[in-house]
Formats: structure tokens, sequence, C-alpha cells
């Protein structure tokens, strides 16, 4: 019998790294600390590193902005973290939306929802439209257009300096997740997961399936936020090598079997 | 001749179809998104009535090159920075200030610009010979309302002279005969532009119920002269006239008489 903590531990890590960093960007505003200043756009680590996001970057270039020295290294340095430990690594244990999301995944599955409407009638491949789009508008507007109306920052931001009406946001958020779509904004809609789900294509750290040890209960499928990066389960043993993947690691706890499990991808290709 | 079987032609049709609809499913919901999204953003960053920090960048380079991450905001000593809120109808995430509430006291070592990873608040912008200078900062403009400023009334009050770090620089009082009483001054106080920073000190200073004096953006509440007025007796204004082009227009000239011009009305009716 399996206990609470191998059912639960990842996700008790996802929560501890999500709230923590976000106490750390909080104190940073309110008591001065110097750990962690700014918030998950741009941010200094112990007053030296900077760390800057990626795709907010891309759309200042594409908005026509000249871009700063701190700022290239910052985003080098946050690219290459996630090239390392998987691009979406982002959604599942830094941004504070997946919190949301998460609630509003688990009572669909409470209420049942997902058992009335299996199918959902969108594709996983909007978030890349969204992401040519949003740096179509920025060329086209000379501004950063996703950063302005995104409800990502519009989160961290607001539990960092003053929420204002972001709460909205929220709200809206969960409910299209839990009445409209399965998983609807990580999974359908964000083109920052899209961004980080191109990152993580080539990333290191993956989820590893063993098809011996598999016994096709499905739980990790059902589950699983990405369920489609999960098409080898019971089949083959292979890593979970889409960068759509968020390793969130929920398919590695629910499973009795032993058949998942973190690996580093092999670089060599056999 | 090979005949299709019905069916199968039936379902390239079909999916050819499909494949058609969708994309233009695809373009219809990308145009209107995309519609949406742009006029969306295009209203939140129309707005001009805020005030950035010391050394911010134009304001339509400002909003591609802010990346909204409130490390100026957390340098500020006086929490006088504010990062836009949603319902705050500001370009959201932005950093602002509200100088009647608090206004930027200009330290000397400006903490809230080096600060800056993008460059959005430009150091160069506010140094002068190699060192930070906050009184060379342009934030905004004061502007007086003589109308409502007790001290064109005739009441003596110098609080924005007084308030102003500038002081005697930026404000000035002017005396001016008091008609009304035929025997008082008013002491009226006059912003110069040139040295005026925006900090709102006297904003924040000022007795009215509504301040009578204010803080607009400098593009907000300056004019512009443009190219074809020159100051002949300012060298520096002069200096203008240096890379200017000659341009030579020619306006025909009726060969007409005269008195034909005057007979021949034509024309009119």
């Amino acid at each position: 019998m399996r206990n609470l903590w191998d059912n639960y531990r990842y996700l008790f890590f996802r929560r501890f790294t999500q709230i923590g960093l976000l106490v750390l960007y909080f104190g940073a505003n309110a008591w001065g600390w110097t750990i962690l200043m700014g918030n998950l756009s741009s941010s200094l680590f112990l007053d030296v590193v900077p760390l800057s996001d990626p795709y907010a970057v891309l759309q200042m270039l594409f908005a026509g902005a000249t871009i700063a020295t701190d700022i290239l290294i910052g985003v080098l340095i946050v690219t290459i973290f996630y090239l390392l430990i998987g691009g979406r690594v982002f959604c599942s244990w830094v941004c504070p939306v997946n919190i949301v999301t998460d609630a509003a995944a688990l009572l669909r599955r409470e209420l049942g929802i997902d058992a009335i409407s299996k199918r959902q009638p969108a594709s996983r491949d909007m978030r890349y439209w969204v992401l040519a789009l949003s740096l179509i508008i920025s060329a086209m507007m000379g501004v950063t257009a996703f950063e302005f109306i995104s409800p990502i920052s519009m989160l961290h931001r607001g539990i960092i300096f003053g929420l204002g009406f972001g709460w909205a946001a929220m709200l809206i958020i969960f409910l299209f997740d839990l009445f409209v779509l399965k998983n609807g904004w990580c999974g359908y809609v964000c083109p920052l997961g899209g961004f980080y789900s191109l990152v993580g294509k080539i990333s290191l750290i993956r989820v590893q399936h063993t098809a011996e040890n598999c016994t096709a209960c499905m739980k990790c499928k059902t589950i699983c936020p990405e369920h489609q990066v999960l098409h080898m389960i019971d089949k083959e043993s292979l890593p979970v090598l889409s960068g759509e993947c968020t390793n969130c690691a929920r398919c590695i706890e629910v499973c009795d079997d032993d058949a998942l499990s973190f690996s580093i991808r092999k670089l060599a290709k056999k | 001749m090979q005949i299709m079987p019905n069916k199968m032609r039936d379902k390239t049709v079909s999916d050819r179809r499909k494949f058609i609809l969708r994309m233009a499913r695809g373009a219809g919901i990308a145009a209107m998104g995309g519609f949406v999204w742009s006029a969306y953003v295009d209203e939140v960053t129309a707005s001009q009535l805020l005030l950035r920090p010391p050394g911010a960048i134009k304001e339509d380079d400002f909003l591609k090159t802010c990346i909204k991450c409130g490390l100026c905001v957390e340098a500020c000593p006086y929490d006088t920075l504010l990062l836009a809120k949603p319902g705050d109808n500001k370009p959201l995430g932005t950093p602002y200030f509200i100088p009647r509430d608090i206004p930027c006291y200009m330290c000397p070592d400006i903490p809230c610009v080096p600060v800056c990873p993008t460059g959005a608040l430009d150091e160069s912008s506010v140094t002068t010979s190699g060192e930070l200078d906050i009184n060379v900062a342009e934030m905004g403009l004061a502007v007086i309302d003589d109308e409502s400023c007790i001290a064109f009334w005739g009441i003596q009050c110098d609080a924005c002279y007084r308030a102003c770090p500038l002081l005697g620089e930026a404000i000035t009082v002017e005396y001016e005969r008091n008609e009304r009483t035929g025997k008082h001054a008013l002491m009226k106080p006059v912003v110069h532009a040139n040295v005026c920073t925006g900090c709102g000190l006297c904003e924040k200073a000022c007795v009215t119920e509504k301040a009578a004096i204010f803080v607009l953006p400098k593009e907000v509440a300056m004019g512009k002269v443009g190219n074809y007025y020159i100051k002949g007796w300012d060298k520096d204004d002069e200096k203008r006239l240096k890379n200017a082009s000659e341009i030579k227009t020619t306006t025909e000239i009726s060969k007409r008489s005269a008195i034909d011009s005057l007979n021949d009305v034509g024309d009119l009716y």
C-alpha cells in the first residue's frame, strides 16, 4: 500500500516551489529582501544575477525594442535552465496560474464533468497559433502584445504589487477550465506554455515509461493535463519526448506499478 | 478508364472540404481574436496622461521596452512608484506615479533608474558629466490653473514655491500690482519649463481642494514651434537652420491686364 507521501510528494514540491517563489518575490517588495527581486517577467537573483522571461523578450524583439545586455544574459540563463530540466517545468513548478487550473481540473474530476464530456472540441495546437499571433501583433503595434493581456503576469504581479481586477482574470480561467474546456487555458490557449513546449522539445529530463510493469490501469492518462504525450502507455517502453509534457510528475505519483519514472534523455540517438 | 467507386469519391471530396473548412475556421478565429486583441492593446496603450519614473524613454519606446518587472517600484524608498493594475486604466504592469498621493522626492542617487534591466529607464538621460543628476530628469511639467490658484486672487500663498526642490529656479514668484485693492501685490507663481522636473512636490503641497498646480507629461503640457519659426537673435536656436534645405516655390503670375481681370467677371455669376 502506497502512502500519502508517495502519492503526493512531487505535488508537494511543486506547490512548495510555486508558493515559495511568490513569497520570495513578495518579500522583496514588502520587506526589502534581496534573494529574488522583481517578478517572473524579469528578476534579479541575490542582487546580481539577472533572470528574464525569454518569451517577453521575444515579443520585445518583434516590437522593435533595443535589448539591453542584462536582459540578454537573463534570457540566456533562463533558457539554458529550461533546456536542461524541461521547458514546461515552468508551467507546473513555477507558474502560479497552474494552481488555479489544477484546482479546476480537480473539481472537474470530482464533479464527474470529465465523464460527461469526454471529447474536447478544440485543438491543442491552438497555443502555437496564439504564440504566432502575439508576435505578429507585437510587430504591427510596436508593443509587447501578450504582456498587456497575460493573466499569468496579472496574477504573479498582482500578488507581489497589488492585484486590482486581476482576480477576475483568474475567475474567468477557472470557469473556462471547469465548464468549457478541460485543461483549457494551460493545455490549449496559453502561448507561454506553447513557447516553453517548443523549448522543451530538446530538453533533458524526461518521464520514462516501462511497458513491462504497466497494468494498463490508465490512472496516469486520467490525471495527466496533457494526456496526448502519454501515447506510449502500455504499448512501448519509451520516454515522453513531447515538449508539451510539463514534467509535473503526477503520472509517476499515481502509478502503482512503477511503470513511470524520471530519467535523463539519451543524447546519442540509437 | 477507371471509375472511382462512389463511396471513395465521396470520401476524398469530404476530406478536402473538411480541410478547407478547417483552414477557413482557423483563419476566421485568428482574424477575430487578432482584431479584438490588437484593439484592446491599442486602447490600453493609448493613455497619455500618466507620469513615468525619472529617466523614462519616449512613451512609444517605453511601451515596447519596459518588461514590467517592477524593480524600479521596489527600489523607490518612498513608495512613489506603482505598477499599473487591471482596473487602473493604464498600460498594464508599467510603472507610474500619482504626485498628489506620493510625489517623486528626487533622490540624488536615483535608485529606481540603474536597476532597470531593459533600459526603459535610461541612466544617461539623468546623468550630467558622468554623475547621476536628478535635476535634469524630465518626468513632466507643472502647470498652474490661475483661476483656482489663490495666489492669483491676491491671497498670499507660496506653498508650491516653498515645496519645490529646485527652489527659486523651477518656480519663481512674480510680483504684480493688485488692481482690485490698489495697494497690494499679487504674488504669482510661475513655472519654468526648462528647469521643472515634474517631481510633483508642488502638486502635493498645493492647498486647494483639488491641486491648482499639477504635473502633466511634457508632451501633453507643451506645444511645439516646429520648423517655420526660429529665434534669429538666439545663437542656439539658429543652429536648427544648419541642416535646413531650401525649397524654392514659384507662383505663376497672371499675364492678363488688371483692367481685364476687373471687367471680366463672368466667373462670378
